[in-house]
């Protein structure tokens, strides 16, 4: 038998999470040294499993099916196709440059982790689940952690408010979709006589179109609450801005893939005729995302919100990029979700980084932080570079199939609307880093500015890295969205 | 053949609850073995319970005691999880001043459980209705245990006013029911109602009030929120699990031995009932200052969920009213036994008394999160499946704006479950000196968190084999 990777990835970071809690509260080192090996453990693990796919059986590979309870047929079945294979690398990625940049975090920092920990393994536990019930089951092990994380460390200003609001919007998405679930099991089972959650089998339901049509858009919008889209998408930068640096990261970088992917698993792949029916919806609102989105960043002074908002953006483009249902935005959306999660956890690191030192994000306030800071100002240019969708990164691999997708739809003339979106994401990028990192640094800040830890620098590296490198060979990344979505047409009708 | 094994956990808690009372004697002299009190009550509920496992399991569904007893899986179960509960309340008894060295209060728990247990298994009106009265009059006295407390007495009062009132109804409904048809077996019964009428309609309401009040269904829900505020949290706790619990089990039993075929008139009204139970139990919840008086009413809304299952009306449905009851009264267990530590430490329950909990005690913070998430219903605790099973049964039966409604219920729930973390996690102590606060939480209390956490944990993730045992209790109605 094949050794269990995507258990073991899924499963790693909780063991890890009850590990720690059975920690003395004053062990805060070896809090600290545990999670970094349970991360790296688990980034290892996924990084051989994106690289051990294979391309040319496509499909969904390193499936493991283990029965949870037959009578309704529930199991617990992972697997990982070219959709969800990024994402897990992502999760993996995300999660232990997240431990290296909260490193100096001394409050509870044992509850923090195991908390971190606990999001991490309901992150990894959606994408790689291939059954419907253990889909939502890990869905909300990923919701209820993020309150508390961001309601105890995060920004005391605003936290109690935004960590409510985010739980409230998220939850109200999720148990929506789960009532939709539960009807698309049951009807199934009318349908086939079979009582089972299983996604591959739920795939090859044919519900019949009117059914398709009236449960989409619940399935749908209940998940993309947490995708960001609009008008869904006002807990995101709040929960942005109050979220610990690390959390912010996962919140930006992961989270919002998951209520993506899960939209796109749940509402599009199992009832692709409420997805034909309603697509033309689904890009309006992701065009106000994008073009609304880039706008209210662009007039933010909080250098946290302007990251948050370019988020509400970036995130419309993938939303924009499943509704197309073509080859090509399809394709451009999954490597949009990989290269936006690593984009956004740089900025959200940087911008920890910074506050951590100047103790405010006001981005008139700041300045000249080139020097002090020279790599997180490489590292911000470099996230403002694929941000704008600059040839070269890794957003430009992911932007432009998405703006051709767009093209080939009866709705073409979106793109051009969607694409001023990219000259004031441009703007207002290019203003950011104008302001807070080159000009004179405001003379209360002189000599407060520290240089950043090893760690930190690692994880910034690492993190552009991957940015370049996309950029520049996007068969590192390409390949394994187009066999992904090669499945999802097919279940589309072959379009 | 009749054989002493339908009723062996009920002869074992009544030579338990004679055994504690001639103990009480020999012990009053030394203060120093007191405690001894609590811990035999609890390791004979453990004996009674592994002994009636080994060897009192139903074979199948059979009368017995000439139709006074069903013996059957439903009534089985339910006799294991009080006996559970009793113990798990024994051991929080343990850890409240004034109840913990009373041989009194240890006999009246027995005597509620071996009531509870007649409940689950009556299949006869006038056995059920022994049952229920030998189950309200311990709990009636236990909830006005503290004499020199004002509240308690209060609530003691206030409880027994209502209860003597609804059971009277319920009598009411009993010998009408006599006097249309000469019988008094439920599973006799079944025959005679197979006509709707007025009788019936009557019947049933007066029948359906009274056991409305049992299990706090709105509108008879008045009663639940100062009998629990006023009462020793662990008898609140013992109320608000156990008892409904006893309740449900005989509202399942006879709506499907007796009315099964009113069910289509009726589903309409159980299903309004539960939405208001719900809807009006989770929005006074919101503005509670009071943690205690606040899972008073959670617990109303509890009610109105488990009331989803029964509206379904498949077996499926009663599987999952009977898990979410065990689900739902191993999370509530939990969370008064918090609730009872705090308030012994601050001598409050206001939210405010849990202002930094989790520093003060870590464990005890994990505890509290584990208890009140899975109230509100996340995974991978219990609250999570149990919820998901009972909606699933309401969207297989064609209810699927009540499963709506469900969710929706269930998130204003988890605002006022989360207001309860956020004290325990982000609030501080007025002179943020936490640490010169521990909550100290004695043995028996933390044994007792440790097996509801456990059980939590367990059945939340592993269900399978529990839903499993769930739905031969509910075949047992069929």
């Amino acid at each position: 038998m094949q050794f269990p990777f995507l258990s073991v990835i899924v499963f790693t970071p909780l063991a890890a999470a009850l590990v720690i809690l059975l920690y003395k509260a004053e062990w805060k080192k070896a809090v600290r040294w545990t999670a970094l090996a349970a991360g790296l453990f688990a980034l290892a693990l996924s990084v051989w499993v994106y690289i051990a796919y294979d391309k040319g059986a496509a499909g969904y590979q390193f499936i493991e099916k283990y029965d949870w309870m037959p009578m309704f047929g529930i199991s617990l079945h992972f697997g990982v196709d070219g959709m969800s294979v990024p994402l897990v690398l992502l999760t993996g990625i995300v999660m232990v440059t997240g431990v290296m940049i909260s490193w100096g975090i001394e409050d509870r920092p044992r509850e923090f982790f195991a908390f971190l920990f606990i999001l991490a393994s309901g992150v990894f536990g959606v994408f790689a689940s291939l059954d419907l019930f253990m889909l939502f089951f890990f869905y909300e092990i990923a919701v209820f952690p993020m309150y508390l994380l961001i309601a105890i460390w995060g920004w005391i200003k605003t936290r109690e408010y935004a960590a409510m609001k985010l739980t409230l919007y998220l939850f109200i998405g999720s148990v929506v979709s789960l009532v939709g679930a539960l009807v698309m099991y049951w009807t199934a089972a009318q349908q086939t006589g079979a009582l089972t959650f299983d996604m591959l089998a739920l795939e090859t339901v044919k519900f019949a179109p009117e059914f398709q049509k009236i449960w989409f858009l619940p399935v749908f919008l209940g998940f993309a609450i947490l995708g960001g889209l609009f008008p869904f998408h006002n807990w995101s930068p709040d929960g942005h801005v109050a979220a610990p640096t690390a959390v912010s990261m996962f919140h930006a970088g992961v989270l919002m893939k998951l209520g993506a992917f899960a939209a796109l698993r749940v509402g599009i792949m199992l009832l692709p005729e409420g997805a034909k029916f309603w697509a033309p919806l689904i890009m309006s609102l992701a065009l106000v995302n994008i073009v609304y989105g880039a706008f209210i960043a662009s007039v933010q002074t909080d250098f946290k919100y302007v990251i948050g908002f370019s988020s509400v953006s970036h995130m419309g483009l993938v939303a924009m990029g499943f509704a197309t249902l073509n080859a090509d935005g399809m394709t451009g959306a999954g490597v949009q979700m990989f290269s936006h999660g690593v984009m956004t956890a740089l900025f959200f690191a940087a911008v920890g980084m910074v506050y951590d030192r100047a103790h405010t994000r006001e981005i008139p306030k700041l300045g000249g932080m080139v020097k002090p800071l020279p790599l997180v100002a490489i590292g911000v240019i470099v996230g403002s570079l694929v941000s704008m969708g600059m040839p070269g990164f890794s957003g430009f691999i992911a932007e432009f199939p998405i703006f051709r997708g767009i093209w080939d739809t009866k709705l073409w003339w979106m793109a051009i609307v969607a694409a001023i979106s990219i000259v004031i994401t441009a703007a207002y990028v290019l203003r950011v880093v104008l302001k807070v990192f080159f000009g004179d640094m405001p003379a209360e800040l002189e000599g407060h500015i520290t240089p950043i830890k090893p760690l930190d620098k690692i994880a910034l590296v690492l993190l552009m890295a991957l940015m370049i490198g996309i950029g520049i060979l996007p068969a590192l990344m390409v390949p394994w969205v187009e066999t992904g979505v090669k499945h999802i047409l097919s279940l589309l009708g072959g379009a | 053949m009749t054989t002493i094994l339908p009723i062996l956990p009920e002869l074992l808690l009544l030579a338990l609850g004679i055994l504690i009372l001639t103990l009480d004697p020999f012990l009053k002299k030394d203060e120093a073995r007191r405690p001894f009190l609590g811990w035999f009550t609890v390791a004979s509920l453990l004996a009674a319970l592994t002994v009636s496992l080994l060897l009192a399991r139903p074979a199948g569904a059979a009368l017995a005691f000439g139709g006074m007893i069903r013996f059957d899986w439903l009534g089985f179960l339910f006799k294991m999880f009080f006996l559970f509960a009793a113990a798990v309340t024994a051991l929080l008894f343990m850890d409240a001043d004034k109840l913990n060295r009373r041989a009194e209060a240890y006999f009246l728990l027995v005597a509620a459980a071996l009531g509870m247990c007649l409940m689950a298994s009556a299949a006869d009106l006038v056995m059920l209705y022994l049952a229920i009265e030998t189950t309200s009059i311990p709990l009636y006295i236990l909830a006005g245990f503290l004499k020199t407390d004002d509240k308690s007495t209060e609530s003691g009062f206030k409880y027994m006013l209502f209860g003597a009132l609804t059971s009277a109804v319920l009598l009411y409904g009993f010998s009408l029911v006599y006097g249309f048809t000469g019988k008094t077996n439920l599973y006799e019964l079944g025959l005679h109602f197979s006509n709707f009428n007025i009788v019936a309609i009557g019947v049933t309401f007066l029948i359906l009030a009274g056991l409305a009040f049992k299990v706090s269904l709105f509108p008879f829900h008045f009663w639940a929120p100062d009998v629990y505020e006023g009462a020793p949290t662990p008898v609140a706790g013992f109320l608000s699990t156990a008892s409904k619990a006893a309740g449900f089990a005989v509202l399942i039993r006879l709506f499907t031995a007796v009315f099964p075929v009113l069910n289509a008139d009726w589903s309409l009204i159980l299903a309004i009932l539960a939405t208001l139970t719900m809807t009006v139990g989770n929005l006074i919840a919101l503005t509670q200052k009071s943690v205690k008086r606040m899972l008073a009413y959670s617990s109303i809304a509890h009610a109105g969920y488990a009331m989803i299952g029964v509206v379904a009306f498949s077996e499926l449905g009663m599987a999952s009213v009977v898990f979410y009851l065990i689900a739902y009264a191993l999370t509530n267990l939990l969370a008064f036994g918090i609730v009872g530590i705090v308030g012994r430490a601050a001598g409050s329950d206001e939210f405010s008394a849990y202002n930094g909990l989790s520093r003060r005690s870590a464990g005890l913070g994990l505890a509290a999160l584990v208890a009140f998430l899975s109230l509100a219903g996340m995974p991978p605790f219990v609250g999570f499946v149990s919820k998901f099973f009972v909606f699933a049964a309401a969207v297989q039966s064609g209810w699927v704006w009540l499963a709506i409604v469900g969710v929706l219920n269930s998130i204003v729930g988890l605002y006022y479950y989360l207001n309860v973390l956020k004290a325990v996690y982000l609030y501080r102590m007025e002179n943020e000196d936490e640490d010169r606060h521990p909550v100290p939480v004695s043995r028996p209390a933390a044994i007792a968190l440790v097996i509801l956490v456990a059980g939590i944990l367990l059945i939340g993730t592993l269900f399978g084999p529990w839903f499993g045992l769930a739905t031969r209790a509910a075949a047992a109605l069929f």
